[in-house]
């Protein structure tokens, strides 16, 4: 059973603000059945325009869901837009006495629909939502290339909240954004992003080798792939193993939820790239079917 | 707060009387039943009787019967010795639908270079015989296929794919674990080579389990390193547990007949007065054979997670299907392989019955959850848009 604090407990058995508003100014819908949660948010502005008088919820979803919207309203009352726009995820939590880490997608979806209903009302442009992803949650502002197809997540989303919530692992971004936890195939991509977004890689900080006898690169070119690369494929539930190395040529079969996953070739390019920045620059790695 | 526990596919409570059964036998009578003292003889003999009872129920020789700690463990003996008496079949069969305990064995062996097929169900839960008898060839090593699904208690028809996967020479398996204490089960006769049972899912301790092996079918042991069951199963006997699980088969005989009749009465009773007053609900497998005890309801437009909360406000205690519950993030692959909407998945709740399941308690159910679902419908976007103009 989920270790939900009281607050938690509070405002999902006596939710606030739950409904609609049928003269609405702004309203932001994030979410979608298939994805297990969904939540759509009503705000009524004050007569300037300016200042949020009124805050409505409908959430389809588990109980820190139902908690974090209403925690959001009753958050928001109050605020000016820009104000309520500088609620973070975080604090959203915060308010709740904190959310079981498996469970801060929650909150990010609240701090979601904040967003979308203020950006909506503002007029910022709202790029067409591709329909193949109608699966996948909804994140219009978040323009760019899809990352988690099975959530349909885009890639300036994820370093967002990367970057808002100081996230280090992939773990911690499917808690956050349910990101790579279906199949499992972009997580080489998130730590990706994660690089990008912290700036520093690990492989910064672990110096490549200036040369290296053959010997010395087989070696470490197996180091490289159980103690960096594998953890990551097993992660989620995927692995592979190591065929052949020739020369610079490095032979990997991918085993588990990896064989057959249609992102195998974007998961061979992330072995590269590790491989590239921890053994040497001229690594090729080649999938084979073994 | 009492209880109303309806959650017995998870675990179930342990009879008073098989408590009362196992209890001399960890202060008082706590000898090695391999010692070769008296004060060891008498544990063994409580243990041979266990094995005996334990064989009745099963239509079983006690010769048959493995003590293991745990339906996990025989499952997954059961696949590794399959594979290492036939090592040069690089085969296995098993379906979409089983249990972790199976899947995740079956899964590992790809990486050993097996081939692993799992058979489809139909919408209802039903294996895909035509697909499972286009599967089997000289090569497939086991058949593993479980008796009755945990999560809907759709009952498979194991005897006929036994017979399917020994027309080509193939070891038999079925985790029977859902099923043995519930349905009758007569391996006299049967084609079936082994079969996973787990006491804790009758009325027995956790801890404790049992594989059944046909006497004559080779069999390579999981754990070795003693002579305990005939060098089948090293590792000190639990006998405390042994002699709860002789006792809790026993009582399983004995309750057999209520367990399809007034147990299923309950559920039918429930699931039926359920369906009734909730719109936009569906039973999971309610085209199939299932369990007397088992029922699985998907409630559209809601989540489980949510369903589960307010219902343990009133002490109500079931499991869902749903995502949020587990800690995964896609809904049980059970309900997924059914095809089961996503729209449903997340909002399916499963009702697991017992012999100590009470009328008062079914009452309790259909009163408290229609208000429940109806709460979080009308929370719910997609509930609101759905049941417009609708009570």
């Amino acid at each position: 059973m989920w270790d939900y604090t009281p607050i938690v407990k509070d405002h999902f058995l006596n939710p606030r603000n739950v409904g609609d508003i049928t003269d609405a100014d702004a309203v932001g819908e994030v979410g979608s059945l298939a994805c297990g949660d969904a939540l759509k948010l009503y705000l009524k502005l004050d007569d300037n325009k300016d200042k949020i008088v009124d805050a409505k919820f409908q959430t389809f979803g588990c109980a820190s869901a139902i908690a974090s919207s209403s925690a959001l309203t009753e958050m928001v009352k109050g605020k000016t837009l820009d104000e309520a726009l500088a609620v973070s995820n975080q604090d959203i939590a915060d308010f709740l006495g904190g959310l079981p880490e498996e469970k801060m997608h929650c909150s990010v979806m609240g701090q979601e629909a904040l967003e979308v209903a203020i950006f909506k009302y503002r007029g910022m442009p709202i790029p067409q939502h591709d329909s193949e992803h109608d699966h996948g949650h909804a994140y219009p502002e978040y323009e760019g290339e899809i990352v988690c197809k099975c959530f349909g997540i885009t890639d300036a989303f994820l370093k967002k909240v990367i970057e808002t919530n100081g996230l280090t692992t992939a773990e911690q971004v499917t808690n956050f954004t349910k990101a790579g936890g279906a199949c499992g195939g972009c997580i080489p991509k998130i730590n990706e992003l994660i690089e990008q977004v912290l700036g520093e890689s690990a492989a910064q900080t672990r110096q490549r080798p200036e040369k290296l006898s053959n010997m010395k690169k087989m070696q470490l070119i197996q180091e490289v792939l159980e103690r960096d690369i594998r953890p990551l494929l097993w992660a989620d539930g995927g692995d592979l193993e190591l065929i052949d190395i020739d020369g610079s040529k490095v032979q990997v079969a991918f085993r588990k939820a990896c064989a057959g996953c249609a992102s195998s070739g974007n998961t061979a390019r992330m072995v590269e790239a590790k491989l590239r920045d921890l053994v040497a620059e001229d690594i090729v790695v080649e999938e084979v079917s073994q | 707060m009492k209880e109303i526990y309806l959650d017995n596919n998870a675990t179930t409570k342990v009879d008073e009387a098989v408590f009362e059964e196992m209890r001399p036998y960890f202060c008082e009578l706590y000898g090695n039943p391999s010692s070769m003292h008296f004060f060891g003889g008498q544990v063994q003999a409580k243990v041979t009787e266990a094995r005996i009872r334990v064989a009745e129920l099963l239509g079983a020789s006690p010769d048959e019967i493995i003590f293991t700690a745990c339906g996990t463990e025989s499952d997954n003996a059961a696949i590794r010795s399959a594979i290492e008496v036939l090592p040069d079949r690089k085969h296995i069969i098993t379906s979409r639908v089983e249990h972790p305990a199976v899947l995740t064995q079956c899964r590992n062996l790809r990486q050993k270079g097996y081939r692993v097929t799992e058979i489809g169900v139909d919408g209802a839960g039903r294996l895909d015989m035509e697909e499972l008898k286009a599967a089997v060839d000289d090569d497939t090593a086991i058949v593993s296929l479980m008796w009755a699904n945990n999560e809907t208690g759709v009952i498979f028809p194991v005897e006929e794919a036994a017979a399917i996967a020994k027309s080509k020479g193939a070891f038999f398996h079925s985790d029977a674990v859902q099923a043995i204490g519930k349905i009758p089960i007569n391996m006299a006769g049967s084609s079936i080579d082994m079969l996973s049972l787990s006491g804790h899912k009758l009325h027995a301790p956790k801890g404790i389990g049992v594989l059944y092996v046909r006497r004559g079918t080779p069999f390579r042991p999981f754990m070795v390193g003693g002579h305990q069951e005939k060098s089948r199963r090293a590792g000190t006997e639990n006998a405390a547990a042994i002699i709860a699980l002789g006792k809790a088969c026993q009582l399983a005989g004995e309750h057999m007949d209520a367990e399809n009749t007034t147990v299923k009465a309950m559920r039918d009773r429930l699931q039926d007065a359920l369906m009734a007053v909730i719109p936009h609900s569906r039973i999971n497998g309610g085209g199939a054979e299932r369990l007397p005890n088992t029922t699985s309801i998907a409630f559209e437009f809601v989540e489980g997670e949510a369903i589960l909360l307010l219902l343990s406000e009133f002490g109500i205690c079931a499991s869902s299907g749903s995502a949020c519950t587990s800690g995964s993030l896609e809904p049980s692959h059970v309900l997924r392989a059914m095809g089961v909407p996503f729209t449903c998945a997340h909002g399916s709740i499963r009702f697991s019955l017992s012999r100590y399941t009470t009328d008062a308690e079914i009452d309790a159910v259909i009163r408290e959850l229609p208000p429940i679902i109806a709460r979080l419908r009308q929370m719910s976007p997609f509930g609101r848009e759905h049941l417009k103009g609708q009570a």
